[in-house]
């Protein structure tokens, strides 16, 4: 909403406190001023002066006229582009060393064979109006010589308001006044209390939908004419406030408008048949509004209707069928309520949000509607000479009953106390009629249909006494519990990774069809109905693709060396929709939440990482995202184990699936040559992803570390080399030593494997040593050849391990 | 063994065997041809020792007498050889030392640098500000129905503050899902599944269908903090806010409330933060400029009131027994102002010289 200063001190003559500081009331008591235009100043030595003479010069590509502009003390030869002037015209003559908006200074200058002193304005030049389609030709009672800032009061300030959707009534000069003026202790007059004059019966209107309709307010209007423009100070005043000037009939609904927030609407009423009818819209009727959209309409649509069918889409836009033309001359002025959830609607559905939509989605002031219907029809007749001819008021709105409040409740929900007098004091300001003593009855004024209930109530009272004047206290809470288990352990998974020296990042979850597909595809994440970028309108169903794409943003930016991970949320599955809508009044039944949860898609969180390039003065390789992932494992306490797989996006050889208790939570090592090449990424590129939330799950379960024995006695060292074929794992190898040797095999290390002719082709030899130690004595060399043999004996049974000669 | 050879006694002997030592030692060049030396003039077999060895030998008076003249010699090369050794070793600190220094500066990297994103190190540290207080930690799915979203936030079904949060529908269309526009639908998970009273913080990831510029991002994170207890007043909700200034941005750190509106919460307020780079002082008469809050003396931090008792309601709260507050404030804008971050989009690009500066912790 913006409010002119000008426009503020008209309605609060008393009203001397600066732009600056009536902004800062006004941000005090709820408004959030965004910004403070200036206008004026930035306009110097433009003067009105008269047109003495015109020559049309000719040869020129546009028509350009050489004339003498009289300014009362000396005559100015000018240039002109502009033809919509005659001799003898008032203009706003800038001369030269004046000043024009946009830091645009004049000087006399030589164009077309002629000197030009000075220039003729436009309203735009003058930052009047949007208007450019020529010269401002000023009244003819225009004091020749004037200052044009003073005359056109172009001086002014312009408050910039965000208005939060349950202040309705700000979105007009009336709101904002009653505010200004409850804030500097001023009189209050409110333009609205206007006595109606007895009209002759009306126009016929019916409501046939009182669910969206409860008053409307027909005024007609004859012998309007046509061409009798907006004059200056109406022009001005909606310029300032953000609207472009039409022509009368429209200026004055939008003056009203913005004065007392009612929207109104003038029909062209020789266009309009037969009785006005407020309905709902019929399947396959059709309209064609004001800016030329032919709309289906929906049969939740609200509509106004005469004998033709609709002719507007009520509370959101006119129709063009009975659209005020060049020569309409009787009106039918439309001062309705229509109610917030019908207009809301269709003005989202036909994407058509308007300033008279935004108001009813917010609520009008029901009592307003004849008040504001008889300014406009008073402005007509003022300035378009229209007479006054018939007045219809179909009301339907009943008043909600008192609110009760307990006086001292302010008190109780701001923690400090406010005398009773203070809180009548206060609710009267804003306009409630307040009876009671202990329980007050309140009555809100019929402009703030959002005081609702007692907390509304409250926070009137607390926000005019202001909450600066609040306490400060702080809460004791009961004795917490700390962080659960899976909060500390997913912290300990982020410090771990870290560790390993990996940098972590957040990639935002949006991804493409297209990378999905190149990690293999077959996923099916959920999808967003309005993505930001259509290229990315599924969420992510791994951590992968984001984090691929900034391994490349980071090596574009010339980093080859990349380390990352991330810690997220990721989305493997659709979500679906609802079977329970639950009302908000009341905790919904465990089973209607229940049904609500179950309609989400699950939401797993995941740790993922990506390497590239060197790390620790060699090139990256699998073993990095494996050992990575095996730290985490040992972060949080758990046994992870690897075994090598083939699968999706990843290196057939290269790859490992992490294992907790044999079941699959994650992979890790290279990826495949062909994601690779797809992607675009460095070659040798290495990730591992995990499901974060099972291995938390896991640890939180995993109880106390039972704690080993340190034997005291001396370790016997014995190793051995086995020959294998190719496929045999080193690791099930090292099981099956360790299951062999029992008991006594504390640690067991493999510390060379090696592959050539001494072992043969398809075959390799993994050498491997034994520290055995027995709790309670020190080993002989019997037991200790025995406790190798069985070792060996058990890798020979499993995996045709041969000892090399 | 041959018989003890007691001319190794004689005076002049000890002298010249004294002074033979003295002077190996003194020509022994490095640390290590000493023990040589020592071996050759004190070892077991060198004569002083061995005169040492023939008193027995002696009868009695006379043993005294070349006992007392044995042991003067031996202290004598004893103190010479340890103060040789001592010149050595001296002499190897200075030198040999110094011939082995490295460039330390010189590392191999052995090991790698890792950190952590500041969005998660803040909001463990935002996360222990209020466990210190005994609040719990809660959390809330990402893909929200639109029920805990806006339904039982007081948002209604057409009410136009929906439209205030520009929010990202979740495929099939009209199924209710959302990314959540805000961590608010955790108040009502909160408030459905605890007992009460509540004291709960929620941190996490909220998006909004806004275009990223330098201060918005579709994806961005909030810190959320309620409490529904008997008795609970605004004024706590103030006592909360200033202590958590205080626990980001160091002492003295004020908050300021403006009336404002959100469907969930009412009263409702607009919460301002002292600028903590001129702590209020540009916006006072004479004031130095400042940058960082226009010179408004206040920063915007975020948004905060009384829940509403239609969100108690709808969480089977009897609002006639229990009050409650929210808060809630952006994580990044916590950031941008603790750290000097200046471009929103930072955060989300994954550009790992962004995080390494961060380290481990907040």
């Amino acid at each position: 909403m913006r409010v002119p200063v000008s426009w503020l001190r008209v309605l609060l003559p008393g009203l001397t406190a600066s732009a600056d500081e009536i902004g800062a009331a006004l941000v005090r008591v709820g408004l959030e001023v965004e910004q403070i235009h200036r206008f004026g100043d930035d306009v110097r030595g433009v003067v009105v002066g008269r047109v003495l003479d015109i020559e049309e010069l000719t040869g020129n590509k546009k028509p350009i006229r050489y004339c003498h502009v009289d300014i009362g003390s000396r005559v100015h030869e000018v240039i002109c582009g502009a033809t919509n002037f005659s001799v003898g015209d008032l203009v706003a003559f800038a001369t030269p060393g004046g000043l024009l908006p946009g830091d645009f200074h004049i000087t006399s200058r030589q164009t077309y064979g002629h000197t030009s002193d000075g220039m003729i304005c436009s309203a735009r030049e003058l930052g009047v109006s949007d208007e450019h389609d020529g010269i401002l030709v000023l009244p003819p009672d225009t004091p020749l010589g004037g200052d044009i800032v003073e005359l056109l009061a172009l001086r002014d300030e312009v408050l910039d308001i965000a208005v939060t959707p349950d202040r309705g009534y700000a979105l007009s000069m009336r709101g904002m006044a009653r505010e200004v003026a409850s804030a500097f202790g001023l009189p209050y007059a409110d333009p609205a209390h206007l006595t109606l004059p007895a009209v002759g019966a009306g126009h016929p209107v019916r409501i046939d939908d009182a669910e969206g309709c409860d008053r409307y307010v027909a005024r007609t209007v004859t012998g309007l004419d046509p061409r009798a423009p907006s004059p200056v100070w109406l022009q001005r005043r909606l310029y300032l406030a953000g609207m472009r000037p039409i022509s009368l009939a429209v200026d004055v609904t939008n003056h009203v408008l913005l004065e007392l927030g009612q929207p109104l609407h003038a029909f062209d009423l020789g266009k309009l048949a037969g009785p006005v009818v407020v309905r709902r819209a019929k399947p396959g009727e059709r309209l064609t509004t004001l800016d030329g959209q032919d709309r289906t309409l929906d049969p939740d649509d609200l509509v106004i209707t005469d004998d033709s069918g609709p002719i507007a889409l009520a509370g959101v836009m006119g129709g063009a069928s009975t659209e005020v033309g060049q020569d309409t001359t009787s009106l039918l002025i439309e001062s309705a309520r229509f109610l917030p959830v019908p207009i809301a609607r269709a003005s989202r559905r036909h994407r058509l949000p308007s300033e008279a939509s935004r108001r009813f989605e917010r609520g009008v002031d029901p009592e307003l509607a004849p008040a504001a219907a008889e300014a406009a029809v008073r402005l007509l007749v003022e300035l378009g000479g229209a007479a006054s001819a018939g007045a219809t008021d179909v009301d339907g709105h009943v008043t909600a009953p008192p609110l009760r409040l307990p006086v001292d409740l302010p008190s109780r929900l701001a923690g400090r106390d406010y005398e009773p007098a203070a809180v009548r004091r206060r609710l009267q300001d804003v306009g409630c009629v307040v009876e009671g003593d202990d329980v007050l009855r309140v009555t809100p004024p019929s402009w703030r249909p959002d005081l609702t209930g007692p907390a509304e109530l409250v926070e009137e009272v607390l926000r005019l006494e202001g909450y600066d004047t609040i306490p400060v206290r702080l809460p004791t809470a009961p004795a917490g519990r700390g962080l659960t288990d899976a909060q500390r352990l997913r912290r300990k998974a982020s410090r771990a990774l870290a560790a390993c020296g990996l940098l972590e990042v957040v990639i935002p979850p949006f991804v493409s069809e297209a990378s999905l597909e190149s990690l293999g595809g077959g996923m099916t994440p959920p999808r967003l109905v309005n993505p930001l970028a259509e290229t990315e309108a599924l969420l992510r169903p791994s951590l992968l693709p984001g984090l691929l794409a900034a391994l490349q943003r980071n090596v574009g930016r010339g980093l080859s060396d990349v380390a990352l991970f991330e810690i997220g949320v990721v989305f493997p599955g659709p979500g679906s929709t609802a079977t329970v809508t639950p009302a908000a009044d009341g905790r919904p039944s465990d089973d209607d939440l229940a049904a609500l949860n179950d309609a989400l898609p699950p939401q797993p969180r995941h740790a993922g990482l990506v390497l590239a390039g060197s790390r620790s003065g060699r090139p990256v390789d699998w073993a990095d995202a494996v050992e990575a992932v095996l730290a985490l494992g040992r972060a949080l306490g758990l046994p992870l184990q690897t075994r090598s797989v083939a699968w999706g996006p990843w290196h057939p050889g290269r790859t490992a699936e992490v294992l907790l208790e044999g079941g699959r939570v994650g992979f890790a090592g290279e990826l495949h040559p062909r994601v690779i090449g797809l992607l675009g990424l460095p070659v040798r590129t290495v990730a591992a992803e995990c499901n974060l939330d099972v291995l938390v799950a896991a640890a939180e379960v995993a109880g106390a570390v039972p704690a080993p024995v340190v034997s005291p006695y001396p370790a016997a060292s014995v190793d051995v080399a086995l020959v294998v074929a190719d496929g045999v794992a080193a690791a099930d190898v090292e099981a099956a030593l360790r299951e062999g040797a029992g008991r006594l095999a504390e640690d067991i290390r493999l510390f060379d494997v090696y592959t050539g002719p001494q072992v043969g082709e398809g075959r390799r030899s993994l050498a491997y040593s034994l520290r055995l130690r027995a709790p309670d004595r020190t080993l002989t060399d019997v037991e200790v050849l025995a406790a190798r043999d069985a070792a060996v004996a058990e890798a020979a049974r499993r995996h045709d391990a041969v000892m090399r000669a | 063994m041959p018989a003890p050879n007691t001319d190794l006694l004689d005076p002049d002997a000890l002298e010249r065997a004294r002074d033979t030592a003295i002077a190996a030692f003194a020509a022994v060049g490095a640390l290590a041809d000493l023990p040589a030396a020592r071996t050759a003039h004190l070892g077991d077999r060198a004569p002083i020792l061995l005169a040492r060895r023939s008193l027995g030998s002696l009868p009695g008076p006379e043993k005294a007498e070349a006992g007392k003249r044995v042991n003067v010699v031996l202290q004598a090369v004893q103190a010479a050889y340890d103060a040789r050794k001592d010149e050595l070793e001296a002499d190897r600190d200075v030198r040999v030392l110094v011939e082995e220094a490295v460039d330390v500066t010189v590392l191999p990297g052995r090991l790698p640098v890792g950190a952590r994103h500041p969005l998660t190190t803040i909001q463990e540290r935002i996360e222990d500000v209020f466990v210190a207080m005994g609040w719990e930690v809660a959390e809330g799915p990402e893909v929200e129905h639109e029920w805990f979203n806006f339904d039982a936030l007081n948002f209604g079904r057409d009410h136009p503050a929906r439209e205030m949060q520009d929010t990202l529908f979740v495929a099939p269309e009209g199924s209710g899902l959302v990314l959540r526009t805000h961590t608010s639908p955790v108040q009502i998970r909160s408030l459905l599944d605890r007992e009460l009273p509540v004291y709960v913080v929620c941190p996490g990831r909220t998006y909004r269908a806004d275009a990223p510029d330098a201060t918005h991002s579709p994806v961005f994170s909030q810190v959320e903090g309620l409490v529904v207890d008997e008795g609970i007043t605004m004024a706590h909700l103030r006592g909360a806010l200033d202590h958590f200034a205080v626990a980001m941005f160091g002492e003295g750190m004020r908050t300021r409330l403006r009336p404002s509106y959100f469907p969930f919460t009412e009263p409702s307020a607009e919460l301002d933060l002292q600028c903590f780079e001129c702590r209020g002082a540009s916006a006072e008469p004479g004031g130095v400029p400042c940058r960082v809050c226009s010179s408004e003396g206040w920063i915007e931090w975020g948004g905060c009131g009384m829940v509403n008792p239609a969100v108690l309601r709808a969480c089977g709260v009897d609002p006639e027994r229990y009050s409650g507050f929210a808060f809630g404030m952006g994580i990044e804008r916590t950031l941008m102002f603790r750290h000097g971050v200046t471009d929103i989009r930072d955060f989300y690009e994954g550009d790992q010289r962004f995080t390494l500066p961060f380290g481990m912790e907040a």
